[in-house]
Protein backbone atom coordinates (compact mmCIF):
# COMPACT_ATOMS: atom_id res chain seq x y z
CA UNK A 1 0.00 0.00 0.00
CA UNK A 2 2.60 2.48 0.76
CA UNK A 3 4.37 1.85 -2.08
CA UNK A 4 1.88 3.54 -4.30
CA UNK A 5 2.17 7.18 -2.89
CA UNK A 6 5.83 6.50 -2.65
CA UNK A 7 6.50 4.65 -6.01
CA UNK A 8 8.73 6.53 -8.84
CA UNK A 9 6.75 7.84 -11.44
CA UNK A 10 5.74 5.92 -13.74
CA UNK A 11 6.99 5.76 -18.22
CA UNK A 12 4.00 8.01 -18.98
CA UNK A 13 5.13 10.46 -16.32
CA UNK A 14 8.81 10.54 -17.47
CA UNK A 15 7.39 11.13 -20.98
CA UNK A 16 5.33 14.01 -20.03
CA UNK A 17 8.71 15.12 -18.08
CA UNK A 18 10.73 15.32 -20.97
CA UNK A 19 7.95 17.08 -23.50
CA UNK A 20 8.20 19.43 -20.42
CA UNK A 21 11.87 19.96 -20.35
CA UNK A 22 11.97 19.92 -24.33
CA UNK A 23 9.53 23.11 -24.50
CA UNK A 24 12.05 24.94 -22.60
CA UNK A 25 14.88 23.77 -23.88
CA UNK A 26 14.10 24.00 -27.76
CA UNK A 27 14.47 27.61 -28.55
CA UNK A 28 17.74 27.97 -26.56
CA UNK A 29 19.18 24.94 -28.58
CA UNK A 30 17.95 26.54 -31.39
CA UNK A 31 19.70 29.63 -30.77
CA UNK A 32 23.16 27.68 -30.11
CA UNK A 33 22.39 25.43 -32.88
CA UNK A 34 22.74 28.78 -35.45
CA UNK A 35 25.38 30.27 -34.13
CA UNK A 36 27.51 27.81 -35.65
CA UNK A 37 25.85 28.10 -39.11
CA UNK A 38 27.38 29.40 -41.88
CA UNK A 39 24.45 31.16 -43.50
CA UNK A 40 23.67 34.80 -42.46
CA UNK A 41 20.28 34.08 -42.16
CA UNK A 42 18.90 31.72 -39.25
CA UNK A 43 16.57 29.32 -41.59
CA UNK A 44 18.75 26.55 -42.83
CA UNK A 45 21.72 25.18 -41.31
CA UNK A 46 23.90 25.58 -44.03
CA UNK A 47 27.41 24.53 -42.67
CA UNK A 48 29.33 24.36 -39.83
CA UNK A 49 31.83 27.56 -38.68
CA UNK A 50 32.75 29.12 -35.72
CA UNK A 51 33.91 32.42 -37.60
CA UNK A 52 30.75 33.97 -35.68
CA UNK A 53 32.57 33.77 -33.14
CA UNK A 54 35.42 35.97 -34.14
CA UNK A 55 33.49 38.20 -35.86
CA UNK A 56 31.49 39.29 -32.70
CA UNK A 57 34.37 40.99 -31.39
CA UNK A 58 34.74 43.54 -34.29
CA UNK A 59 31.13 44.47 -34.00
CA UNK A 60 31.02 47.43 -31.93
CA UNK A 61 27.36 47.96 -31.09
CA UNK A 62 27.24 44.35 -29.61
CA UNK A 63 30.58 44.72 -27.97
CA UNK A 64 29.34 47.76 -26.40
CA UNK A 65 25.86 46.32 -25.29
CA UNK A 66 27.52 43.67 -23.73
CA UNK A 67 29.77 45.99 -21.60
CA UNK A 68 27.12 47.78 -20.28
CA UNK A 69 25.71 44.62 -19.55
CA UNK A 70 28.16 43.29 -17.44
CA UNK A 71 29.00 46.64 -15.76
CA UNK A 72 25.28 47.42 -14.59
CA UNK A 73 25.23 43.59 -13.46
CA UNK A 74 28.64 43.53 -11.55
CA UNK A 75 27.76 46.86 -9.94
CA UNK A 76 24.11 46.13 -8.99
CA UNK A 77 24.50 42.68 -7.62
CA UNK A 78 27.33 44.07 -5.40
CA UNK A 79 25.39 46.94 -4.05
CA UNK A 80 22.33 45.35 -3.52
CA UNK A 81 23.76 42.04 -2.13
CA UNK A 82 25.64 44.21 0.68
CA UNK A 83 22.48 46.46 1.19
CA UNK A 84 20.53 43.31 1.11
CA UNK A 85 22.53 41.41 3.89
CA UNK A 86 22.64 43.88 6.14
CA UNK A 87 19.04 44.57 5.77
CA UNK A 88 18.15 41.28 6.38
CA UNK A 89 20.59 40.74 9.87
CA UNK A 90 19.51 43.84 11.12
CA UNK A 91 15.95 43.20 10.45
CA UNK A 92 16.16 39.47 11.92
CA UNK A 93 17.63 41.19 14.88
CA UNK A 94 16.13 43.99 16.07
CA UNK A 95 12.60 45.37 16.71
CA UNK A 96 11.63 49.11 16.14
CA UNK A 97 9.00 50.90 15.32
CA UNK A 98 8.35 50.96 11.71
CA UNK A 99 9.29 47.41 11.11
CA UNK A 100 6.18 45.63 9.76
CA UNK A 101 5.62 48.71 7.55
CA UNK A 102 9.23 48.37 6.33
CA UNK A 103 8.45 45.16 5.94
CA UNK A 104 5.64 45.26 3.74
CA UNK A 105 7.79 47.61 1.50
CA UNK A 106 10.45 45.30 0.84
CA UNK A 107 7.84 42.80 -0.79
CA UNK A 108 6.56 45.43 -2.90
CA UNK A 109 9.12 45.34 -5.73
CA UNK A 110 8.59 41.71 -5.61
CA UNK A 111 4.88 41.40 -6.06
CA UNK A 112 4.36 44.38 -8.56
CA UNK A 113 4.65 44.32 -11.94
CA UNK A 114 7.71 45.27 -13.35
CA UNK A 115 6.42 48.00 -15.55
CA UNK A 116 4.80 49.67 -13.17
CA UNK A 117 8.71 50.41 -11.85
CA UNK A 118 9.55 51.36 -14.70
CA UNK A 119 7.52 54.44 -15.43
CA UNK A 120 7.59 55.02 -12.03
CA UNK A 121 11.42 55.61 -12.18
CA UNK A 122 11.24 57.56 -15.94
CA UNK A 123 8.46 60.17 -13.97
CA UNK A 124 11.04 60.07 -11.02
CA UNK A 125 13.40 60.65 -12.61
CA UNK A 126 12.46 63.27 -15.14
CA UNK A 127 10.95 65.22 -11.96
CA UNK A 128 14.62 65.14 -10.52
CA UNK A 129 15.90 66.42 -13.73
CA UNK A 130 18.66 63.42 -14.03
CA UNK A 131 19.13 62.33 -17.52
CA UNK A 132 18.67 58.26 -18.05
CA UNK A 133 22.49 57.03 -18.06
CA UNK A 134 24.42 53.84 -16.60
CA UNK A 135 24.10 55.26 -12.93
CA UNK A 136 20.00 55.30 -13.44
CA UNK A 137 20.05 51.57 -14.69
CA UNK A 138 22.27 50.57 -11.33
CA UNK A 139 20.22 52.03 -9.45
CA UNK A 140 17.01 51.29 -10.95
CA UNK A 141 18.26 47.79 -11.01
CA UNK A 142 19.55 47.59 -7.31
CA UNK A 143 16.22 48.36 -6.14
CA UNK A 144 14.28 45.26 -7.55
CA UNK A 145 17.16 42.98 -6.89
CA UNK A 146 17.97 43.84 -3.67
CA UNK A 147 14.74 43.16 -1.53
CA UNK A 148 15.35 39.07 -3.50
CA UNK A 149 18.24 38.99 -1.38
CA UNK A 150 16.95 40.63 1.72
CA UNK A 151 14.40 37.92 1.66
CA UNK A 152 17.01 34.77 0.44
CA UNK A 153 19.29 35.73 3.37
CA UNK A 154 16.41 36.13 6.23
CA UNK A 155 15.32 33.30 5.66
CA UNK A 156 18.21 31.39 6.49
CA UNK A 157 18.83 33.65 9.06
CA UNK A 158 15.58 32.55 11.03
CA UNK A 159 17.19 29.35 11.12
CA UNK A 160 19.96 30.44 12.67
CA UNK A 161 20.37 30.35 17.13
CA UNK A 162 20.75 33.59 18.41
CA UNK A 163 22.60 32.21 21.21
CA UNK A 164 25.60 31.82 18.94
CA UNK A 165 25.57 35.40 18.27
CA UNK A 166 24.75 36.18 21.95
CA UNK A 167 27.77 33.89 22.57
CA UNK A 168 30.22 36.05 20.39
CA UNK A 169 29.32 39.12 21.85
CA UNK A 170 29.20 37.88 25.42
CA UNK A 171 33.29 36.69 24.99
CA UNK A 172 33.93 40.05 23.98
CA UNK A 173 33.73 40.33 20.56
CA UNK A 174 32.46 43.64 19.03
CA UNK A 175 29.76 44.46 16.98
CA UNK A 176 31.94 44.37 13.56
CA UNK A 177 33.78 41.47 14.49
CA UNK A 178 30.47 39.32 15.30
CA UNK A 179 29.71 40.15 12.38
CA UNK A 180 32.55 39.10 10.12
CA UNK A 181 33.60 36.32 12.28
CA UNK A 182 30.15 34.63 13.31
CA UNK A 183 27.50 35.70 11.63
CA UNK A 184 28.83 36.14 7.90
CA UNK A 185 30.44 32.87 7.82
CA UNK A 186 26.89 30.84 8.84
CA UNK A 187 24.64 32.94 6.04
CA UNK A 188 27.27 33.00 3.51
CA UNK A 189 25.53 30.01 1.24
CA UNK A 190 22.38 32.31 1.32
CA UNK A 191 24.39 35.63 0.29
CA UNK A 192 25.94 33.60 -2.33
CA UNK A 193 22.00 32.80 -3.59
CA UNK A 194 20.61 35.94 -2.87
CA UNK A 195 23.92 37.74 -4.95
CA UNK A 196 23.41 35.21 -7.54
CA UNK A 197 20.25 35.53 -7.74
CA UNK A 198 20.65 39.78 -8.12
CA UNK A 199 22.89 38.96 -10.87
CA UNK A 200 20.57 36.96 -13.17
CA UNK A 201 17.63 39.47 -12.38
CA UNK A 202 20.04 42.35 -14.18
CA UNK A 203 21.27 40.73 -16.63
CA UNK A 204 17.69 39.84 -17.76
CA UNK A 205 15.95 42.38 -17.33
CA UNK A 206 14.10 44.16 -20.17
CA UNK A 207 11.23 45.83 -18.74
CA UNK A 208 12.51 48.38 -16.29
CA UNK A 209 15.87 48.78 -18.53
CA UNK A 210 13.42 50.00 -21.06
CA UNK A 211 12.79 52.88 -18.85
CA UNK A 212 15.81 53.79 -17.07
CA UNK A 213 18.41 53.18 -19.79
CA UNK A 214 20.13 55.83 -21.40
CA UNK A 215 20.86 56.30 -25.15
CA UNK A 216 24.52 55.29 -24.42
CA UNK A 217 23.69 52.78 -22.09
CA UNK A 218 21.70 50.00 -23.65
CA UNK A 219 21.79 46.50 -22.71
CA UNK A 220 22.15 43.00 -24.67
CA UNK A 221 18.44 42.51 -23.80
CA UNK A 222 17.44 45.66 -25.17
CA UNK A 223 19.47 45.77 -27.71
CA UNK A 224 18.48 42.27 -29.12
CA UNK A 225 15.06 43.32 -28.01
CA UNK A 226 15.07 46.19 -30.80
CA UNK A 227 16.65 43.53 -33.59
CA UNK A 228 14.29 40.49 -33.05
CA UNK A 229 11.78 41.40 -35.58
CA UNK A 230 14.17 42.57 -38.37
CA UNK A 231 16.55 39.70 -37.78
CA UNK A 232 19.39 39.04 -35.67
CA UNK A 233 23.22 38.15 -37.42
CA UNK A 234 24.64 34.89 -35.74
CA UNK A 235 27.58 37.11 -34.00
CA UNK A 236 24.83 37.75 -31.44
CA UNK A 237 23.54 33.89 -31.60
CA UNK A 238 27.28 33.67 -30.55
CA UNK A 239 27.63 35.63 -28.16
CA UNK A 240 24.41 34.63 -26.25
CA UNK A 241 25.52 30.88 -26.67
CA UNK A 242 29.35 32.03 -24.55
CA UNK A 243 26.81 34.27 -22.08
CA UNK A 244 24.78 30.70 -21.93
CA UNK A 245 27.83 28.89 -21.25
CA UNK A 246 29.26 31.41 -19.04
CA UNK A 247 26.11 31.14 -16.75
CA UNK A 248 26.43 27.56 -16.27
CA UNK A 249 29.72 28.10 -15.27
CA UNK A 250 29.00 30.56 -12.33
CA UNK A 251 26.00 28.47 -11.51
CA UNK A 252 28.42 25.33 -11.41
CA UNK A 253 30.73 26.87 -9.01
CA UNK A 254 28.68 28.96 -6.75
CA UNK A 255 26.45 25.91 -6.38
CA UNK A 256 29.81 24.22 -5.33
CA UNK A 257 31.30 27.19 -2.79
CA UNK A 258 27.90 26.47 -1.34
CA UNK A 259 28.38 23.10 -0.78
CA UNK A 260 31.84 23.67 0.55
CA UNK A 261 30.45 26.55 2.96
CA UNK A 262 27.69 24.10 3.75
CA UNK A 263 29.88 21.37 5.00
CA UNK A 264 32.62 23.70 6.82
CA UNK B 1 18.10 52.11 28.60
CA UNK B 2 21.52 51.86 28.25
CA UNK B 3 20.83 48.69 26.18
CA UNK B 4 18.92 50.45 23.63
CA UNK B 5 21.45 52.90 22.97
CA UNK B 6 24.32 50.42 22.32
CA UNK B 7 21.52 49.33 19.89
CA UNK B 8 20.76 52.27 18.00
CA UNK B 9 24.38 52.14 15.93
CA UNK B 10 24.38 49.00 14.67
CA UNK B 11 20.96 48.93 13.75
CA UNK B 12 21.09 52.21 11.88
CA UNK B 13 24.28 51.16 10.23
CA UNK B 14 22.48 47.61 8.97
CA UNK B 15 18.72 48.33 8.22
CA UNK B 16 19.14 52.38 7.46
CA UNK B 17 20.98 52.04 4.28
CA UNK B 18 18.29 49.60 2.77
CA UNK B 19 15.55 51.42 3.90
CA UNK B 20 17.13 54.80 2.98
CA UNK B 21 17.55 53.03 -0.52
CA UNK B 22 13.93 51.82 -1.10
CA UNK B 23 12.28 55.23 0.48
CA UNK B 24 13.89 57.24 -2.05
CA UNK B 25 13.87 54.98 -4.99
CA UNK B 26 10.79 52.87 -4.30
CA UNK B 27 8.41 54.90 -2.53
CA UNK B 28 9.09 58.57 -3.47
CA UNK B 29 8.82 56.93 -7.34
CA UNK B 30 5.87 55.03 -6.94
CA UNK B 31 4.04 58.00 -4.85
CA UNK B 32 4.90 60.30 -7.67
CA UNK B 33 2.80 58.09 -10.07
CA UNK B 34 -0.23 58.27 -7.80
CA UNK B 35 0.27 61.99 -7.62
CA UNK B 36 0.30 62.40 -11.44
CA UNK B 37 -2.72 59.79 -11.95
CA UNK B 38 -4.86 62.30 -10.26
CA UNK B 39 -3.22 65.64 -12.37
CA UNK B 40 -3.97 66.84 -15.78
CA UNK B 41 -1.33 66.35 -19.08
CA UNK B 42 -0.68 69.30 -20.59
CA UNK B 43 0.42 69.30 -24.39
CA UNK B 44 4.18 68.77 -24.36
CA UNK B 45 3.67 65.62 -22.59
CA UNK B 46 4.54 66.86 -18.72
CA UNK B 47 1.58 67.16 -16.31
CA UNK B 48 0.11 70.55 -15.01
CA UNK B 49 -0.43 70.63 -11.13
CA UNK B 50 -4.02 70.59 -11.54
CA UNK B 51 -6.54 68.23 -9.59
CA UNK B 52 -8.45 66.03 -12.03
CA UNK B 53 -9.81 62.83 -11.95
CA UNK B 54 -10.44 62.59 -15.86
CA UNK B 55 -7.16 60.10 -16.46
CA UNK B 56 -10.07 57.62 -14.05
CA UNK B 57 -12.85 58.66 -15.57
CA UNK B 58 -11.29 57.81 -18.73
CA UNK B 59 -10.51 54.42 -18.02
CA UNK B 60 -14.20 53.66 -18.42
CA UNK B 61 -14.22 54.65 -21.92
CA UNK B 62 -15.68 51.57 -23.91
CA UNK B 63 -11.66 51.03 -25.82
CA UNK B 64 -9.93 50.87 -22.67
CA UNK B 65 -12.41 48.23 -21.18
CA UNK B 66 -11.77 46.16 -24.35
CA UNK B 67 -7.97 46.34 -23.70
CA UNK B 68 -8.19 45.43 -20.05
CA UNK B 69 -10.72 42.74 -21.13
CA UNK B 70 -8.33 40.70 -23.37
CA UNK B 71 -5.59 41.33 -20.91
CA UNK B 72 -7.31 39.79 -18.14
CA UNK B 73 -8.43 37.22 -20.69
CA UNK B 74 -4.72 36.81 -21.50
CA UNK B 75 -3.38 36.57 -18.12
CA UNK B 76 -6.06 34.28 -17.47
CA UNK B 77 -5.17 31.66 -20.03
CA UNK B 78 -1.67 32.42 -19.47
CA UNK B 79 -2.17 31.01 -15.54
CA UNK B 80 -4.28 28.36 -16.39
CA UNK B 81 -2.44 26.72 -18.67
CA UNK B 82 0.78 27.45 -16.74
CA UNK B 83 -1.20 25.47 -13.47
CA UNK B 84 -2.28 22.72 -16.27
CA UNK B 85 1.01 21.88 -17.97
CA UNK B 86 2.98 22.50 -14.21
CA UNK B 87 1.08 20.88 -11.63
CA UNK B 88 1.70 17.28 -12.85
CA UNK B 89 5.38 18.47 -14.17
CA UNK B 90 5.71 20.05 -9.94
CA UNK B 91 4.14 16.00 -9.14
CA UNK B 92 6.15 14.23 -10.77
CA UNK B 93 9.80 16.03 -9.68
CA UNK B 94 8.15 15.58 -6.05
CA UNK B 95 7.46 12.25 -6.58
CA UNK B 96 10.85 11.15 -8.48
CA UNK B 97 14.20 9.78 -6.02
CA UNK B 98 15.53 12.05 -3.80
CA UNK B 99 18.84 12.77 -5.98
CA UNK B 100 17.13 13.47 -9.21
CA UNK B 101 14.56 15.86 -7.57
CA UNK B 102 17.63 18.57 -7.44
CA UNK B 103 18.92 18.17 -10.49
CA UNK B 104 14.92 18.20 -12.33
CA UNK B 105 14.45 21.26 -10.31
CA UNK B 106 17.74 23.10 -11.46
CA UNK B 107 16.58 21.61 -14.92
CA UNK B 108 13.67 23.91 -14.74
CA UNK B 109 15.44 26.78 -13.52
CA UNK B 110 18.17 26.88 -15.85
CA UNK B 111 15.98 28.84 -18.52
CA UNK B 112 15.55 31.17 -16.11
CA UNK B 113 19.22 32.25 -15.96
CA UNK B 114 19.30 32.52 -19.68
CA UNK B 115 17.84 35.71 -21.31
CA UNK B 116 14.62 35.79 -22.16
CA UNK B 117 15.09 37.83 -24.81
CA UNK B 118 17.35 35.28 -26.25
CA UNK B 119 14.64 32.75 -25.75
CA UNK B 120 12.03 34.53 -27.09
CA UNK B 121 14.18 35.39 -29.98
CA UNK B 122 14.57 30.95 -30.22
CA UNK B 123 11.08 30.51 -30.74
CA UNK B 124 10.68 33.64 -33.38
CA UNK B 125 13.62 31.64 -35.34
CA UNK B 126 11.34 28.55 -35.04
CA UNK B 127 8.10 29.56 -35.71
CA UNK B 128 8.53 32.16 -38.39
CA UNK B 129 7.02 31.57 -42.30
CA UNK B 130 10.94 31.27 -42.91
CA UNK B 131 11.35 29.51 -39.48
CA UNK B 132 12.92 26.10 -38.98
CA UNK B 133 9.27 24.35 -38.12
CA UNK B 134 7.63 25.43 -41.62
CA UNK B 135 11.22 24.76 -43.56
CA UNK B 136 11.00 21.40 -41.66
CA UNK B 137 6.98 20.70 -42.56
CA UNK B 138 7.74 22.19 -45.85
CA UNK B 139 10.50 19.73 -46.71
CA UNK B 140 8.41 16.67 -45.27
CA UNK B 141 5.79 17.70 -47.92
CA UNK B 142 3.24 18.07 -45.06
CA UNK B 143 2.10 21.70 -46.08
CA UNK B 144 2.64 23.65 -49.46
CA UNK B 145 2.04 27.03 -47.56
CA UNK B 146 4.43 28.17 -44.30
CA UNK B 147 1.99 27.86 -41.59
CA UNK B 148 1.62 32.31 -40.30
CA UNK B 149 2.13 31.12 -36.92
CA UNK B 150 4.62 33.64 -35.49
CA UNK B 151 2.55 37.09 -34.94
CA UNK B 152 -0.64 35.38 -33.79
CA UNK B 153 -2.83 35.18 -30.33
CA UNK B 154 -1.27 31.69 -29.79
CA UNK B 155 2.10 32.69 -30.55
CA UNK B 156 1.48 35.74 -27.76
CA UNK B 157 0.41 32.55 -25.45
CA UNK B 158 2.83 29.99 -26.07
CA UNK B 159 5.39 33.27 -25.62
CA UNK B 160 4.06 34.09 -21.85
CA UNK B 161 3.09 30.30 -21.05
CA UNK B 162 7.17 29.58 -21.50
CA UNK B 163 8.73 32.78 -20.08
CA UNK B 164 6.57 32.03 -16.49
CA UNK B 165 5.98 28.29 -16.34
CA UNK B 166 9.24 27.60 -14.12
CA UNK B 167 7.48 30.06 -11.87
CA UNK B 168 4.49 28.14 -11.50
CA UNK B 169 5.97 25.01 -11.02
CA UNK B 170 8.33 25.89 -8.77
CA UNK B 171 5.92 26.68 -5.37
CA UNK B 172 3.42 24.35 -6.29
CA UNK B 173 6.15 21.62 -6.79
CA UNK B 174 7.21 23.01 -3.09
CA UNK B 175 3.84 22.79 -1.79
CA UNK B 176 3.81 19.02 -3.36
CA UNK B 177 7.10 17.78 -1.37
CA UNK B 178 5.66 19.29 1.88
CA UNK B 179 2.55 16.74 1.53
CA UNK B 180 2.44 13.69 4.14
CA UNK B 181 2.26 10.93 2.30
CA UNK B 182 0.48 9.05 5.24
CA UNK B 183 -2.39 11.12 4.77
CA UNK B 184 -2.76 10.14 1.12
CA UNK B 185 -2.27 6.45 2.47
CA UNK B 186 -5.01 7.08 5.35
CA UNK B 187 -7.24 8.17 2.71
CA UNK B 188 -6.83 5.37 0.64
CA UNK B 189 -7.29 3.33 3.59
CA UNK B 190 -10.66 4.72 4.31
CA UNK B 191 -12.11 3.94 1.01
CA UNK B 192 -11.06 6.49 -0.93
CA UNK B 193 -10.10 6.39 -4.79
CA UNK B 194 -7.51 7.58 -6.28
CA UNK B 195 -9.83 10.61 -8.13
CA UNK B 196 -11.32 10.87 -4.94
CA UNK B 197 -8.23 11.55 -2.94
CA UNK B 198 -6.61 13.65 -5.38
CA UNK B 199 -9.63 15.87 -5.41
CA UNK B 200 -10.62 15.91 -1.57
CA UNK B 201 -6.64 15.61 0.04
CA UNK B 202 -4.17 16.43 -2.52
CA UNK B 203 -5.64 19.32 -3.95
CA UNK B 204 -6.46 21.25 -1.06
CA UNK B 205 -3.30 20.58 0.50
CA UNK B 206 -1.46 21.85 -2.39
CA UNK B 207 -3.70 25.07 -2.71
CA UNK B 208 -1.67 27.33 -1.07
CA UNK B 209 1.33 26.52 -3.94
CA UNK B 210 -1.54 26.65 -6.58
CA UNK B 211 -2.55 29.98 -5.37
CA UNK B 212 1.48 31.27 -5.16
CA UNK B 213 1.54 29.85 -8.72
CA UNK B 214 -1.30 31.88 -9.98
CA UNK B 215 0.12 34.93 -8.28
CA UNK B 216 3.65 34.47 -10.15
CA UNK B 217 2.32 34.43 -13.59
CA UNK B 218 -0.66 36.04 -13.55
CA UNK B 219 0.43 39.44 -12.03
CA UNK B 220 3.84 39.37 -14.47
CA UNK B 221 1.50 38.52 -17.17
CA UNK B 222 -0.11 41.81 -16.92
CA UNK B 223 2.72 43.04 -17.17
CA UNK B 224 4.95 41.80 -19.84
CA UNK B 225 4.66 44.36 -22.71
CA UNK B 226 7.55 42.70 -25.02
CA UNK B 227 5.83 39.26 -25.92
CA UNK B 228 2.68 40.82 -27.17
CA UNK B 229 5.20 43.13 -29.02
CA UNK B 230 7.84 40.82 -30.50
CA UNK B 231 5.79 37.45 -30.79
CA UNK B 232 2.40 38.90 -31.03
CA UNK B 233 3.56 41.69 -34.06
CA UNK B 234 1.81 44.21 -31.88
CA UNK B 235 -1.62 44.37 -33.64
CA UNK B 236 -3.51 43.94 -30.17
CA UNK B 237 -3.49 46.30 -26.91
CA UNK B 238 -3.13 45.00 -23.95
CA UNK B 239 -2.65 47.00 -20.80
CA UNK B 240 1.21 46.60 -20.53
CA UNK B 241 1.66 48.15 -23.99
CA UNK B 242 -0.95 50.55 -23.09
CA UNK B 243 0.62 51.67 -20.46
CA UNK B 244 4.30 51.74 -22.29
CA UNK B 245 2.91 53.65 -25.03
CA UNK B 246 1.38 56.22 -22.57
CA UNK B 247 4.43 57.77 -20.83
CA UNK B 248 6.74 56.66 -24.00
CA UNK B 249 4.72 57.74 -27.57
CA UNK B 250 1.17 58.45 -26.63
CA UNK B 251 2.35 61.08 -23.91
CA UNK B 252 -0.36 61.24 -21.14
CA UNK B 253 1.43 60.49 -18.35
CA UNK B 254 -1.98 60.58 -15.91
CA UNK B 255 -3.44 57.83 -17.78
CA UNK B 256 -0.44 55.67 -17.99
CA UNK B 257 0.01 56.11 -13.97
CA UNK B 258 -4.03 55.53 -13.35
CA UNK B 259 -3.60 52.52 -15.22
CA UNK B 260 -0.44 51.79 -13.58
CA UNK B 261 -2.58 51.84 -10.08
CA UNK B 262 -4.97 49.74 -11.21
CA UNK B 263 -2.57 47.30 -11.57
CA UNK B 264 -1.26 47.73 -8.45
CA UNK B 265 -4.70 47.67 -6.91
CA UNK B 266 -5.50 43.89 -8.66
CA UNK B 267 -1.93 42.86 -7.88
CA UNK B 268 -2.27 44.25 -3.98
CA UNK B 269 -6.12 42.53 -4.25
CA UNK B 270 -4.81 39.24 -5.45
CA UNK B 271 -1.81 39.71 -2.73
CA UNK B 272 -4.32 39.84 -0.21
CA UNK B 273 -6.03 37.09 -0.82
CA UNK B 274 -3.09 34.83 -0.85
CA UNK B 275 -1.65 36.05 2.40
CA UNK B 276 -4.42 34.35 4.36
CA UNK B 277 -3.89 31.01 2.36
CA UNK B 278 -0.29 30.92 2.23
CA UNK B 279 3.13 32.86 3.26
CA UNK B 280 4.84 35.78 1.59
CA UNK B 281 8.50 33.69 1.71
CA UNK B 282 6.87 31.31 -0.36
CA UNK B 283 6.07 33.61 -3.55
CA UNK B 284 9.51 34.57 -3.81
Amino acid sequence: MKKRFRSQPGPLAVFYAILVYIFLYLPVAVVIVFSFNTSERNIVFQGFTLSWYKTMFSNSELMWAFRNTLIVAAVSTAVSTVLGTLCAVGMQRFEFKLKKAFNSALYIPIVIPELVFGVAFLAFFSLVHVDMSMATLIISHVTFSMPFVEVTVRSRLSGMDPSIREAAMDLGAGEVHTFFRVILPTISPAVISGAMLALTLSLDDVVVSYFTAGPNSETLPLMIMGMVKKGISPDVNALSTLMILGTFFILFFSTRIQRKLENS
Amino acid sequence: MKKKNKEALPRGFMIGPAMAWLALFLLLPLGYIVVISFLQKNAYGGVILHFSLASYRSLLHAAYLKVFAESFLLAFETTVLCLLVGYPMAYIIAKSPEHLRAVMVLFMMLPFWINSMIRIYGWSTLLRNQGVINWILIHLGVISQPLGMLYTDGTVLLGMVYDLLPFAVLPMYTSIEKLDPFLLEAASDLGAGKMHTFLKVTLPLTSPGLFAATIQTFIPALGLFYISDMMGGAKKMYIGNLIKNQFLSARNWPLGAALSILLIAVTLFLVGLYSRVGKMEDIV
